[in-house]
């Protein structure tokens, strides 16, 4: 799926300066627990969390994932944000739950990551 | 097939209990210096999944801790040593869900009781060793295909 | 819609207090954080994470939770199977992962 149709599917901002709407997200992870994306297979998977610390980024970082959604129009502070541009990691911010927002992508065809 | 280096390669990190906003930064470098030698994508990110997760154990666990790598042309191996509190029953620990991070760990996405079966799952040997009130010492070696 | 039918359409394993089975849901929340899902969730919601913690038990308790769905297959300590039967907390356990667990809910649910 298109990222640009995740961004209109669930009204999503954009918060880091630079973001790839047209990349394409192949999985969603839904998890606000680092380890579970960090097990999962995750790379090119959209993660939806409603955590904003550092340690998102980072486990971002190493698990090859490229954008971030955040929850409940959660926003990170600014020098999360900066992490991200500073590792071209994308990150949004949806009204939605994290149920919801999940729901809406799933209904719109994007799969989950697998466990591997 | 084996990895193109002349001789192996060594490296250390410190890493500081309670240091979350540092947190990652050991295993990002390890990643990088993996990808300069042009090291198998699959094993740079299991090495780097492994030791984030020993990094976030140090750190949530121990007054500070030490990670040190070695990359030869057919593995890497990783050991991180902390001076923590010590894991009591090791077995225990390795099972899945078991974790005794205290709540605002949780609140932090941490203490699942993940990490160490991660780190398992992620090596192709895995050793711990652990003694209460001295640290814990985990060594993990992934191969080169 | 009751838990019962969620354990058939999803194919859940129940893991605890089977008497909850019967319960009514009023929605879904999704979550690992416990004091967000103290904190967001709504009574009578189906609570679907992969935290195990003991904790749980007493979270869905006090929030008026329908039951807990424990996603990507994780085994529960004995500790907290006891603790859910104890205080009447239905536990159910999936495969998948809290994405499609989430993403299968809603389709069911709205």
């Amino acid at each position: 799926m298109i990222l640009k149709e995740i961004i209109k599917i669930l009204n999503a901002t954009t918060i880091t300066s630079s973001v790839d709407r047209e990349l394409n997200i192949k999985t969603a992870c839904s998890a606000d627990m680092m380890s579970a994306v960090l097990y999962y297979h995750t790379p090119d998977s959209l993660l939806i969390t409603g955590l904003a610390q550092p340690q998102v980024i980072r486990t971002a970082e190493i698990a090859g994932i490229k954008t971030i959604l955040f929850i409940l129009d959660k926003k990170p502070a600014e020098n999360i944000i900066s992490l991200a541009e500073k590792h071209n990691i994308s990150l949004l911010s949806t009204p939605f739950c994290m149920y919801t927002a999940s729901g809406k992508l799933f209904e719109a065809g994007l799969p989950s990551c697998q466990g591997k | 097939m084996p990895l193109n280096i002349d001789e192996n390669i060594e490296g250390s990190f410190q890493v500081i209990g309670g240091n979350f906003d540092k947190a990652g930064e050991a295993s990002s470098q390890l990643k990088l210096k993996l990808f300069e030698v042009g090291a198998d994508e699959d094993v740079i990110r299991r090495a780097a999944i492994a030791t984030f997760e020993a990094e976030m154990n140090v750190i949530i666990y121990a007054a500070a801790g030490r990670l040190q790598y070695l990359i030869t042309p057919s593995y890497i191996e990783i050991r991180i040593e902390d001076m923590g509190p010590g894991i009591e029953d090791t077995d225990q620990a390795m099972q899945e869900g078991y974790s005794t991070a205290p709540d605002w760990v949780r609140e932090m996405g941490w203490g699942a009781g993940m990490g160490l079966p991660n780190m398992k799952k992620n090596s192709d040997k895995f050793k711990i060793d652990s003694i209460v009130g001295e640290g814990t010492t985990i060594e993990m070696i992934m191969n080169f295909p | 819609m009751k838990l019962n039918d969620l354990v058939e359409e999803l194919s859940l394993e129940a893991k605890t207090f089977k008497e909850g089975l019967q319960n009514e849901i009023a929605g879904a929340y999704v979550s690992d954080l416990l004091s967000d899902v103290m904190g967001n969730s709504k009574k009578g919601d189906v609570w679907v994470t992969l935290q195990t913690h003991l904790n749980i038990v007493a979270v869905a308790g006090h929030a008026g939770l329908a039951g807990i769905i424990i996603v990507g297959g994780r085994q529960l300590q004995e500790a907290v199977l006891q603790k859910a039967e104890a205080e009447k907390i239905t536990i159910m356990s999936t495969p998948l992962s809290a994405f499609e667990t989430a993403g299968r809910l809603y389709k069911l649910l709205t």
